[in-house]
């Protein structure tokens, strides 16, 4: 099946329509792809993008098809990729670029927060910052200090910057692409230990910014998750199931702009909640949904909404991952706790 | 390019010395007398903007103002090289160079009213916002010239920034992104000596801020920051090479910040005044004032004419000023991102109700005579 190209707008949509297995690392590449091909302003950059395709390979092959002009690596300098970023937006260019992991990100923070977040205010409107800043997230596959930090707190509390995280190729490219073709900008969390999980992926599908995703339909409790913590939630999903329980799945998706509505009416559906994420939980973005869902939905919850997440501490060395991170057993307690007694 | 001939000179550039005397050199010249001119009333104007915008901190009609008096050739230098395709990325300090520009005074100072964080248009004027954050805007032009050679377009981007800055990160990061991009862009650091308190000495150990340049693969020079003709000669140059593919370059003037840092400053206590007075002496205006009263260049006339101008920018920003601006609250939540999230409609109809029962408490309070 086709669309004609005249009935798809130029920055989101794909001229056709294909459906195919795939990862989440080759959804993130043909977003990539797909993008640079639609809008001649997609500029992809970073460090070793280029030749390498990317330390995770989701650049690969861009530079071979499109050249240096379209994607190209950089001096090794996080402030001056986003720095320059932003001096491309001021110039009519959308500029995707790569910080390699989350703890490799800080450098650029400063430009994050000072000037991406704000020279859409700052001028009134009359610079928007239509760039999207892709940063591998999360830890789960035995790395070592710096590179599996989870940093979304910091830019979910940053007004003006939208921060998403898919869970799914699916997600991955939709997202991706309406990332980059929105006006606003996107810092774009990847999770590293979902880039080798594969799904369907329908190109002609497109994502809205700011809305979550019923992943699992249930009746009894409803488990908010995103990122990797989403594959962790239905997993225990089903643990649950066997267990006699009705677990619904929300996938948050988009942790700024957040998607109340939704996030509400699930959670007034079922009257139970438990939050899921892997960063420390100490003023998180799990304690901002959950507060969110206490002040929304306090008169139908049957039980405290509870948060599974990461220690506040350091992430953990590799070996001891496994005991940081939130696991179905826990996700499983957390569950257990939730006045299930009291009902009976 | 050798790398000999990226090294800045030993001495800073200069076309007309402190008595007003040309200076001849060998390899730049002097700007023509209708841009010396056009410099002077520059000149003229920048330092009537720079007394008028402190008299009104003073009034408290501004909250601040980071004067640029003593530097006003760098400021007018800065504006009259650049081209109508060109862009400046101008810091706090240098008001006056986007006034020079074709910015209002008025909207230039927005920022230092407290009305909003950036006033005027942008795109009109190819000014970018004013940066506070310091060496961080290098980085934007760098990318803003990267973008403009990637699309084949006619523009130079001038950076500008102070002494200070040149010991950020974002300082070296930029520096090397443009030489490695090979980048239209010319940086210009203002070395007025000091960073609030802080002297040159304790930001850098090297000969010269020029001599950064070198370390990056581009050319460096030095200049009298006193001398417009000298910025005028030297900043040519570089936005011309850029101009033609010759890529980035550094230019480092020198000059001094007359007034204290801003006025919440106290500069008496890092600085001696024999040395501030020491600097009346090099006085941008005066020197080219001499200069083109003694080469019969600038009568009494053109003076007068002059004044007059820059006592009309004045009267302006002042009527300007001395009016409180109908501000909008709701412009809080209007600008944050292109579409309004549910969460920030939700908090601007908060604080629509506030101010709704606050101004239905003032009619109130009106009508009874204040009673309550």
């Amino acid at each position: 099946m086709t669309i004609a190209p005249d009935d798809v707008d130029t920055r989101t949509g794909s001229p056709a329509r294909e459906v195919a297995t795939m990862s989440m690392a080759a959804a993130l590449n043909r977003a990539l792809a797909d993008a640079i091909e639609a809008d001649p302003d997609v500029v992809v950059f970073g460090e070793d993008v280029g030749a390498l395709g990317g330390v995770f390979r989701i650049t690969d092959g861009l530079t071979a098809r499109y050249g240096e002009e379209r994607c190209f690596d950089t001096p090794l300098a996080e402030s001056g990729i986003v720095g320059t970023a932003v001096g491309m937006a001021m110039n009519g260019m959308r500029p995707v670029v790569e910080l390699q992991f989350d703890a490799f990100a800080l450098p650029a923070f400063e430009q994050v927060v000072s000037h991406v977040a704000k020279l859409g205010n700052r001028t009134r409107g009359g610079m928007r910052m239509p760039l999207v800043i892709r940063i591998p997230f999360g830890g789960g596959i035995g790395g070592v200090e710096h590179h599996c930090d989870s940093s979304e707190a910091y830019y979910a509390h940053t007004p003006g910057l939208t921060v998403v995280s898919p869970s799914t190729p699916q997600d991955a490219y939709s997202l991706l692409r309406a990332a980059i073709a929105s006006p606003d900008p996107v810092v774009f969390l990847e999770p590293k230990k979902l880039y080798w999980s594969k799904g369907e992926v329908d190109t002609s599908i497109t994502a809205e910014i700011g809305s979550a995703r019923i992943a699992r339909d249930g009746t009894d409790v409803t488990l908010l998750a995103y990122g990797a913590a989403v594959p962790l939630a239905m997993e225990a999903a089903e643990a649950a199931a066997s267990e006699g329980r009705s677990v619904q799945v929300v996938d948050v998706r988009s942790l700024s702009p957040f998607d109340d509505a939704t996030v509400t009416a699930a959670v007034k559906s079922t009257g139970r909640a438990v939050v899921i994420a892997e960063a420390p939980g100490y003023a998180s973005v799990a304690s901002e949904i959950q507060a969110r869902v206490f002040e929304r939905c306090f008169e139908f919850l049957e039980a405290p909404v509870r948060r599974v997440t990461g220690f506040d501490v350091p992430y953990a060395p590799p070996k001891l991952e496994h005991w940081y991170l939130p696991d179905v057993d826990r996700v499983l307690d957390a569950i257990d706790t939730l006045h299930w007694d009291e009902e009976a | 390019m050798l790398h000999t001939e990226m090294l800045p000179r030993d001495t800073a550039v200069r076309l007309i010395d402190e008595n007003g005397e040309r200076v001849i050199d060998e390899h730049y010249a002097l700007p023509d007398t209708d841009t010396l001119l056009r410099a002077y009333r520059g000149l003229v104007e920048g330092r009537r903007i720079n007394d008028q915008a402190g008299a009104l901190v003073r009034q408290g009609r501004l909250a601040v103002y980071p004067s640029s008096h003593g530097q006003e050739a760098c400021q007018v230098g800065a504006s009259l090289v650049l081209g109508e395709s060109d862009w400046l990325f101008p810091t706090y300090r240098d008001s006056v160079a986007v006034i020079s520009r074709g910015v209002e005074p008025a909207d230039a100072m927005v920022l230092l009213k407290g009305d909003w964080h950036s006033g005027y248009d942008v795109r009109a004027h190819r000014v970018a916002p004013q940066a506070t954050p310091l060496a961080t805007q290098l980085l934007h032009a760098v990318g803003f010239a990267q973008a403009a050679k990637h699309r084949g377009e006619d523009t130079v981007v001038l950076a500008l920034c102070g002494d200070g800055a040149t010991s950020e990160g974002d300082f070296h990061e930029a520096m090397n992104f443009a030489a490695v991009f090979h980048v239209p862009v010319v940086f210009f650091v203002q070395n007025n000596e000091f960073a609030i308190s802080v002297p040159l000495s304790r930001q850098t150990a090297a000969p010269s801020l020029a001599h950064k340049a070198i370390g990056y693969g581009m050319p460096g020079q030095r200049v009298d920051g006193n001398d417009v003709a000298a910025v005028l000669a030297v900043l040519g140059e570089a936005v011309d090479r850029a101009r033609t593919g010759g890529g980035p370059s550094l230019i480092e003037a020198h000059t001094y910040r007359m007034q204290a840092h801003t006025n919440a400053d106290d500069d008496t206590r890092y600085r001696e005044r024999d040395e501030v007075q020491a600097w009346i002496a090099r006085d941008p205006l005066l020197r080219l004032r001499a200069h083109l009263t003694e080469t019969g260049v600038l009568d009494a006339e053109a003076e007068e004419r002059f004044a007059a101008g820059a006592e009309e920018i004045a009267a302006a920003m002042r009527t300007a000023l001395n009016t409180d601006a109908d501000l909008d609250p709701e412009d809080l939540f209007r600008f944050v991102t292109d579409t309004r999230s549910p969460q920030l409609e939700e908090q601007w109809q908060l604080l629509r109700g506030e101010i709704e029962r606050s101004q239905l408490a003032e009619t109130e309070s009106a009508h009874t005579g204040g009673a309550r």
